[in-house]
């Protein structure tokens, strides 16, 4: 079976194969522990066959002189046969080590075969012990690999993981690094061993006869061609198959994802259509990848008894020549067949590896990422809050500036609220303050110091967030609140939860404060899942308070608990706050009107108000409707 | 499970089912015949030295092996086909099956489960039947022709044969059931380190905001060693399983031989007949060997087919009428007569006690807290879901006896969640009207206050649009979805909170442009914000799947408490602001 995207071209095979062998450099003491393994343990499995010959030969001499009258010399049985023209029969038995009229030799046999014995039971035990040894080494260096990807993930910068859609990331960790796991187990203990053996079984056959082994070795340069052109071509409805796959998958989500208006519109035959054209593609690639990829086998299989035969025919001559026994032939036939299955899995292993690597480079490409810049050095002091932006400009690429000159000065303990329509680059500036970007040009200074200049850590430290996006992990409501600082004391986080009205709600579930929250966290309403947040940064006690759109998606009775929850909050705090509905900011002490990344407007409430700006407009498209009966027109449809 | 869902989609392939037998037994007896000449050649042409006899049997050797991969290559084509076809089949099933859920069945599995049966486990059982259809056919041929052949070679051998088949399934299946529940365990690491991972991912602003980066690391390192502790548990009885497998091969060699030599020497046996027992006894072995890994994958396809099964054997609970029947004209009189819906197993109904009529050009508003059953009553008109008491009729029909294709010929759904196909603005545009002109796209745009960014977009109509239209912005999203119901120019208008990622103006400005183009049509509108349903003909109020309320603004303001308490939250603001 093929792995997860099999199939796939490789960018730079030999560089990052090797780079990949790299990652086991760690645990070379381990490896040069299975290659010896590995040796021991495939020249006792080839030698065993050599031995066991002697006890066929043994065997057969035996029966043979069972059948001779007995008392004559084997000299004398031999000159017999030549008399009476026998030849051939007369070269065998002169070759063979026998006595006329004395049967089987037993114990010699017994012996022969307790070395044998022996021999496969040290080669079972070596095998055992190499192969748990790999799967260690594997196994550990595939869990460094991991966390090397999470450790990665947590220091490039965030516009790389904005640019990355999520499945696709976490399939590398997951599906990719698993691929490269089984890719490597497989290959490297199928290399070394089916190489080992190829290299054993000639050693072995070239000490029986050097020139069948020759003729065995017209095999190699065959098998190779054959898989190499069944791969070739297998490996092309193999892309066909996952390419497919991959489509069909995509039509079936699309399609799932919008069930409704699939149905509601009436497209269910049309997309019905598509579905059945693409099945039966997939179908017909996949079944040409199947059958053409198990060619392999059968044509490997009539290789080798083309080599039986041929071995046989000259074998024959040669014992009826007298110049090899039967055990030797024996053997050798029993060698080539050894032969020729390593070499097929030696070539196919060429795919598995191909897999493997082509994961790999998906692996080193995330590892290889552009990090964050250095960090700064500069100590905050005891945080005021006073923010500054000095003529900032910023945009995700320097060609397209979304902030340009943008100079503010926030005094400690002050709201600043941030209004403008969707795009204008609100959360834009407030990520900014938390350095999740670099700014282009011009500064941002927390009380004094460039934040540019203070580490990542130290500064976050002091500013909490609120998102609209009510991110909690798979944890108790309890965990998840003290999430907000570490080694925060139980009275400390029963105090956040209470002043932020998550104590109301988590008693009366059942489970109370050690209720899961689970996956989709179904079982909180949106507004629980966003008090729970506002008390994560309650009992972070931040000196900055950042809120973004923290209200939006929860209905008016919740909403009047926030708004509580936050005020307790950003009291004695410089917060920044974002807000679509105007109704919840119109008490901050600085109001920024933001268009196309620029402040066009600034002020309090009521001096936003009296200058019949671009605040008042917004402010009056939204409240009209709301107070349509004091003004006595219907809005509406 | 897993028999029945394979049993019925093989049957009609039974034709190709039954040629891959016969391919697979001429394999088979191809195989097992093999060793026999093989021993012949050695027994009678090695040993005697008689070249012509082993070039007569070489020759013969080769033909067989023509016909063996000829059969082999044969039972891989119909396998391949078998299986291939099996999978389509399946994949054919549960997508057709999905497209006559209602909402209700595809909530009750969830979109991305219903996805991944019809997907990855379509897969995992498709993986057994290509499986079976090489090993599993083959095998139980292969060991009871493999049994009589070695038999005929030799009887007296016949104990030590039973023995080591004994053992190796003993052995094999021993470490293969311990594998079972330790690749359970180890798929469920790797959830749990994807869990872990996808947190971190979707929350990696809040993770640097309270510069949790080290607490993240712990928790994924825990969760990384669990699973590498899981998988060395695994790869250790993995490890044991080729030794184990080729020391009973090989000790039975040894003992072949043993045994054997004892009967050569009385004359019963010859060292050729020996050497094919020995063949066959290492393709027997093979065999089992085989069987008992087919055991380790059927645990996973039977838990895949379960899954599938499930999909297949929920009946819809929307289902087209036997007898259907049509108004006249559809004119778009929607009533609601005493309607009520409740799902299996739930002890409250979603929704009860509705009454309600709309005539074409009025609007219906429905407004109430979040859970109070506002989606659920407008999805009753479009049929997404059907009462569980009561009729929805339209123009008198009821809509379960309605042609649905005729009934959906007549609707626009502005959905909750704005979703967009893949393809092109204009694309979606045309999804309820595929022969629409760009003119009339234009104008449906132009209404939805969408013609500013479409045409601001690379491409204009025909900019590209991804999966879902994640490419646009929510607002932007909602405003096409709004369009694409307008372009579709149906009888009945149903929007869905349709309007809650616009800001206030351009919800206004939409809501104006909209009126004179939907005066002739009945149209629904779910909304949280009074301003948006101030001006309806009714509103309709609901609080936990109850109507309190139905009437004016201004008759509502007056009798219904719980309108008034949401008019009171929402006029705060605008009070204090006047």
């Amino acid at each position: 079976m093929m792995g997860v995207g099999a199939g796939e071209k490789t960018q730079d095979f030999s560089g990052s194969g090797r780079r990949l062998l790299g990652l086991l450099r760690p645990q070379r003491r381990s490896m040069s522990v299975v290659l010896v393994l590995t040796v021991c343990t495939v020249f006792l499995s080839v030698i065993g066959p050599r031995i066991l010959g002697q006890a066929v030969d043994a065997i057969n001499s035996g029966a043979i002189a069972h059948r001779l009258p007995a008392g004559s010399s084997k000299a004398a049985v031999v000159a017999g046969l030549r008399a009476r023209g026998q030849t051939t029969y007369a070269d065998m038995i002169q070759r063979l080590d026998l006595i006329p009229g004395v049967g089987i030799d037993f114990g010699h046999v017994l012996r022969i075969l307790l070395v044998v014995l022996g021999c496969y039971l040290v080669s079972a035990g070596t095998q055992l012990i190499q192969a748990r040894l790999l799967n260690r080494v594997i196994q550990v260096t595939m869990n460094r690999l991991r966390s090397d990807v999470e450790d990665k993930v947590g220091r490039v910068p965030l516009h790389y993981l904005d640019g990355q859609p999520r499945g696709e990331l976490l399939s590398r960790v997951t599906n990719d690094i698993d691929n490269i796991g089984q890719s490597m187990q497989q290959s490297l203990s199928q290399l070394l061993v089916n190489g080992l053996t190829v290299i054993g079984v000639i050693v072995m056959m070239l000490t029986i006869s050097w020139w069948l082994t020759l003729i065995a070795m017209i095999a190699i340069p065959l098998v190779l061609l054959v898989t190499r052109q069944v791969m070739k071509r297998s490996q092309r409805f193999f892309v066909a198959q996952w390419r497919n796959t991959g489509e069909l998958n995509g039509q079936i989500e699309e399609t799932y994802s919008g069930h409704e208006l699939v149905k509601v519109f009436g497209r269910t035959p049309q997309v019905r259509e598509r579905f059945e054209e693409k099945n039966a593609e997939l179908m017909r690639v996949s079944q040409r990848a199947q059958f053409v990829s198990s060619l392999v086998m059968p044509i490997m299989m009539f290789v080798g008894n083309l080599q039986y035969v041929v071995v046989c025919v000259l074998g024959g001559l040669r014992v009826a020549s007298g110049t090899m026994t039967l055990g030797e032939v024996t053997a050798f036939v029993q060698y080539t067949r050894q032969f020729t299955q390593p070499l097929t899995q030696l070539a196919s292993m060429v795919n598995l590896m191909q897999s493997g690597v082509a994961s790999a480079e998906r692996v080193f490409e995330v590892l290889d990422a552009p990090e964050e810049t250095d960090d700064g050095s500069v100590a905050l002091g005891i945080t005021q809050g006073r923010v500054e932006f000095e003529d900032m400009s910023f945009g995700y690429e320097p060609a397209r500036p979304l902030i340009e000159h943008l100079s503010l000065r926030v005094e400690p303990g002050s709201t600043v609220a941030i209004v403008g329509p969707t795009g204008a680059g609100k959360t834009t500036l407030v990520n900014l303050v938390m350095r999740f970007y670099e700014l282009t040009s011009g500064r941002i200074l927390l009380d004094g110091a460039d934040i540019a200049t203070v580490p990542r850590a130290e500064l976050r430290s002091r500013i909490g967030m609120v998102l609209q996006d009510t991110w909690l992990f798979h944890g108790t409501i309890w965990e998840n609140i003290a999430y907000g600082r570490l080694g925060a004391t139980d009275e400390q986080i029963l105090a956040a939860a209470q002043a932020t009205f998550v104590d109301r709600f988590a008693r009366a579930l059942p489970d109370g404060y050690d209720t899961v929250i689970d996956e989709e966290a179904s079982n909180l309403s949106s507004g629980e899942r966003q008090l729970i947040t506002i008390a994560r940064a309650f009992l972070a006690d931040p000196a900055l308070l950042i809120l973004d759109e923290a209200t939006s998606s929860v209905d008016t009775r919740t909403e009047v608990l926030l708004q509580q929850a936050m005020a307790a909050l950003r009291s004695d705090r410089t917060s920044f706050v974002i807000a679509h509905r105007l109704s919840t900011i119109r008490d901050a002490d600085t109001i920024l009107v933001m268009e196309h990344g620029s402040i066009v407007e600034q002020g309090s409430h009521d001096e936003l108000m009296q200058a019949r700006g671009a605040y008042y407009r917004l402010y009056m498209s939204q409240f009209e409707g709301a107070a349509v009966e004091q003004e006595g027109q219907p809005a509406g449809v | 499970m897993l028999l029945r869902l394979v049993r019925r989609h093989l049957r009609p392939l039974l034709g190709l089912l039954v040629a891959l037998v016969a391919a697979q037994l001429a394999s088979v007896v191809c195989q097992l015949y093999l060793p026999g000449l093989n021993a012949d050649i050695l027994d009678k042409g090695v040993a005697r030295g008689d070249t012509s006899y082993i070039w007569h049997l070489g020759g013969w050797m080769l033909l067989v092996t023509i016909v063996q991969v000829g059969a082999a290559v044969t039972s891989a084509f119909f396998g391949s086909m078998i299986a291939m076809s099996f999978g389509r089949d399946v994949r054919g099933a549960v997508f057709a099956q999905v497209s006559r859920f209602s909402a209700r069945e595809v909530n009750q599995f969830g979109a991305p489960t219903l996805i991944t049966r019809n997907t990855n486990d379509v897969q995992q059982v498709q993986l057994v039947v290509l499986m079976g259809c090489t090993l599993m056919v083959s095998a139980p041929i292969m060991m009871v022709g493999g049994i009589f052949m070695a038999l005929r070679e030799d009887a007296p051998l016949a104990p030590l044969m039973v023995v080591a088949m004994l053992v190796l399934g003993v052995a094999v299946g021993l470490i293969v059931r311990r594998m079972i529940p330790g690749f359970r365990l180890m798929q469920k690491r790797v959830d749990a380190v994807n869990r872990v991972m996808r947190e971190h991912l979707s929350g990696v602003r809040v993770i640097r905001a309270f510069v949790r980066e080290p607490y993240e690391r712990q928790r994924f390192a825990a969760a990384n060693d669990d699973l590498t502790q899981a998988s060395i548990k695994v790869g250790r009885l993995m490890s044991a399983l080729f030794p184990t497998v080729f020391l009973v091969m090989n000790v039975s060699t040894v003992g072949v031989w043993w045994f054997g030599g004892h009967q050569i020497e009385s004359g019963s046996i010859q060292i050729g007949s020996l050497t094919a027992y020995m063949t066959y006894l290492i393709q027997i072995l093979m065999s089992v060997m085989m069987a008992t890994f087919m055991v380790m994958m059927v645990p996973r396809a039977a838990v895949a087919s379960e899954r599938i099964e499930e999909v297949l054997q929920t009946e819809p609970s929307v289902r087209p009428p036997e007898t259907v029947v049509n108004p006249d004209q559809v004119r778009g009189v929607v009533r609601f007569d005493d309607v009520a819906m409740q799902y299996p197993g739930a002890d409250k109904p979603v929704l009860q006690g509705v009454d309600l009529v709309a005539h074409p050009g009025e609007t219906v508003a429905v407004i109430g807290s979040t859970g109070s059953g506002k989606s659920t009553l407008i999805s009753l008109v479009a049929r997404l879901f059907d009462a569980t008491h009561g009729t929805v009729s339209i123009d008198g029909v009821d809509v379960r006896d309605m042609d649905p294709d005729l009934l959906w010929g007549h609707l626009g759904i502005v959905p909750q969640r704005p979703y967009l196909f893949s393809g092109t603005v204009a694309s979606n545009l045309r999804y309820g009207n595929p022969d629409a002109t760009d003119e009339q796209l234009w104008d449906a745009l132009a209404i939805s206050q969408g013609t500013d960014f479409v045409a601001a977009l690379d491409g204009g109509l025909q900019a590209p649009v991804n999966q879902g239209g994640t490419n646009l912005s929510g607002g932007q999203r909602q405003r096409v979805c709004i369009a694409r119901a307008l372009v579709a120019q149906p009888r009945i208008y149903l929007f869905d909170d349709a309007f809650s990622a616009l800001d206030l103006a351009t919800d206004r400005r939409l809501r104006t442009a909209l009126e004179p183009h939907v005066r002739d049509a009945t149209v629904f509108i779910v909304a949280q914000r009074i301003s948006t349903i101030a001006g309806a003909d009714q509103i309709v109020v609901l609080d936990a799947g109850e109507v309190v309320g139905i009437g004016t603004h201004e008759e509502l303001a007056e009798t219904c408490p719980t309108y008034q308490e949401i008019v009171e939250s929402q006029r705060a603001d605008a009070g204090q602001a006047a």
